[in-house]
């Protein structure tokens, strides 16, 4: 049998229904995975060690009495964006370092009532804003293929970990990328599905027009299972999307043939690495000889998808963030003179320096004089941009390219230039913005570095993607790749 | 256009951020790097193009207006830094 932790999570539940391990011995062998390899990758804010021993004796339990549900028994992690009851959420941050959230996320209720096990609380970038994992209060994050680089961020440490094979799947958050571009540059599967698809309920906001929880893990399949669990209409987000959710393991499995895939010819020039982009159109070729047909579309105005991101998501953090003033959670400074005091330095103490750039960067746009030069004007670029999508999709059913313009980078190389960080997300952004799915599948390594090929599609289009990807790892075996130190 | 100290300290207090000195600096520059960047908005044709606020053209749902909640204040408080009787306790605002 191959080991536990190589095991995908469609594997494992296989095992676990055959009675081949049980939950216990499977988690007992994770959690010794996380003390042995957590301390090079720093991929954890917290370990839930008992909590998930017990919900695992209580998955076996269930199973005895065949009322377990679909995940039972199956480890994973959950980024601590989402708010675990009773558990510590920090969200990458001091102002919540001690924070214990008195309710559960719908994402967290929707996978714990599936039966999941929960390891632990993965790190990431400080509210979520950073490319790296460098931002996080808890310290950054290492790539298990190689530990002197970047895991991607923010949702890094659910990355590395399933990456590392700590866990089979984690959640995570994507507002301009923050699960593609980490899987892109850890040799996992990223899935952000269309905005609303997930419930927004008890994940800490950061941008709430782009924000969207989705799942990291080692193959498609295994992202439609848990997508399947973790989608649905919640009358507690607002912007939640009432729509069945279809079974996304089931069409998986049919051709591809006839598939229109376009291929957009900005994506392939002088901003991207020669060798990432060769991988990528290798992995094209692939979906060419499964029978899909690959289409040139244009979209004109992807250049200004950065700046446009910049301007919208800094906006709504400033007002999403305004929330910490130090009187009803967080952080507080002590001995406030007065009331202004005790806001102002409550939030200079408990914010880091991304964070605070971008309050900054956000109340600046918004600021009388300045909200219809920048504010106005990228909401209206944010139109044209989704319309460029529109028309693309017109012609094609997924659009197909790089999620990053290079392999991982170095810890360290990019965190004093904000520009160049931000620039990481080009080719993820505009998904956000048009709030339309899109995923990342390993395509293979530039350097013994994994690549991603990016796969975006229409609204509610997330069985595309995912039947897409996984005929794709029929043919290949990038995702199966593990980094020596982890095998 | 490069901010300046005023504008930045402007920003900071309407953001209610405290800075240092060295984060004032700090701040002067890279905001400065983060609005020459975003400038190039700028650019871009967008006579009579709507604005778009929101990624799906969804209206706001409506509920009846009925109580859906229950009283835990006594559990959110467990995170206040400082409580009394039920109340959150702040620096005195009146004389």
């Amino acid at each position: 049998m191959t080991e536990l932790h190589s095991q995908t999570l469609t594997e494992l539940a296989i095992g676990l229904e055959s009675g081949d391990f049980t939950s216990v011995e499977l988690t007992q062998a994770l959690l010794d995975r996380v003390a042995e390899h957590n301390d090079k990758l720093n991929a954890f804010v917290t370990i839930t060690a008992d909590e998930a021993l017990a919900t695992a004796a209580h998955a076996d339990a269930a199973r005895e009495t065949g009322s377990g549900g679909v995940l039972n028994g199956l480890p994973i992690i959950h980024k601590d964006i989402f708010c675990t009851r009773g558990i510590r959420t920090t969200c990458g941050s001091k102002m919540l370092e001690n924070f214990v959230s008195p309710y559960d996320a719908t994402v967290v209720e929707k996978l714990s009532a599936a039966g999941a096990v929960v390891l632990g609380k993965s790190n990431m970038d400080e509210f979520a804003m950073g490319s790296s994992t460098e931002t996080s209060y808890f310290g950054p994050v290492r790539n298990p293929w190689n530990l002197d680089c970047t895991p991607g961020g923010s949702s890094g440490g659910s990355s590395a970990a399933v990456a590392a094979r700590i866990a089979p799947a984690a959640t995570g958050t994507d507002t301009g990328g923050s699960i593609r571009q980490p899987a892109s540059l850890t040799g996992t599967v990223g899935i952000k599905p269309t905005y609303g698809r997930v419930s927004r309920y008890g994940m800490i906001a950061f941008a709430s027009s782009l924000d969207q929880a989705g799942v990291i893990t080692r193959s498609a399949e295994d992202a439609a299972r848990l997508l399947g669990v973790m989608a649905g209409f919640d009358a507690r987000d607002s912007t939640s999307i009432d729509q069945p959710v279809p079974d996304y393991t089931l069409s998986i499995g049919d051709s591809i043939k006839g598939l229109r895939v376009g291929i957009v010819r900005e994506h392939f020039d002088a901003g991207l690495d020669q060798q990432t982009g060769a991988r990528v159109k290798e992995a094209i070729a692939v979906l060419e000889s499964l029978g899909a047909t690959t289409v040139e579309v244009s979209l004109p105005n992807l250049d200004l998808s950065v700046p446009t991101y910049y301007v919208v998501a800094p906006a709504e953090c400033s007002s999403n963030l305004s929330r910490f003033d130090g009187v009803r959670f967080g952080h507080r400074a002590e001995d406030p003179e007065d009331l202004l005091d005790l806001y102002c330095r409550s939030r200079g103490e408990g914010f880091g320096d991304e964070v605070k750039r971008r309050i900054m960067t956000g109340t600046y746009v918004l600021s009388a004089g300045y909200y219809d030069a920048y504010y106005l004007k990228a909401q209206q670029v944010r139109r044209l941009i989704a319309d460029d999508f529109k028309k693309a999709f017109a012609n094609v059913d997924v659009i197909a390219g790089p999620t990053t313009p290079s392999p991982a980078f170095k810890l360290g190389d990019k965190v004093d230039d904000p520009i160049t960080m931000y620039l990481n997300d080009i080719y993820t952004i505009g998904a956000n913005l048009a709030g339309l799915p899109a995923m990342s599948v390993p395509c293979g390594l530039v350097d013994d570095l994994p690549v991603g090929l990016h796969l975006v599609g229409a609204h509610f289009t997330e069985e595309i993607l995912l039947r897409c990807a996984h005929q794709y790892q029929q043919q290949t075996d990038f995702h199966t790749a593990c980094p020596e130190a982890f095998k | 256009m490069p901010l300046d100290k005023d504008q930045v300290h402007h920003i900071a207090m309407l953001a209610r951020l405290k800075l240092s000195d060295e984060e004032y600096a700090e701040s002067i520059e890279k905001l400065s790097k983060i609005v020459d960047f975003i400038d190039q908005l700028s650019q871009a044709q967008t006579d009579g193009v709507v604005p778009m606020a929101h990624p799906l053209d969804a209206a706001q749902r409506l509920r009846p207006d009925a109580i859906s909640e229950i009283d835990e204040r006594d559990a959110y408080q467990e995170n206040a830094p400082a409580v009394s009787g039920g109340l959150y306790l702040v620096p005195k605002v009146i004389e």
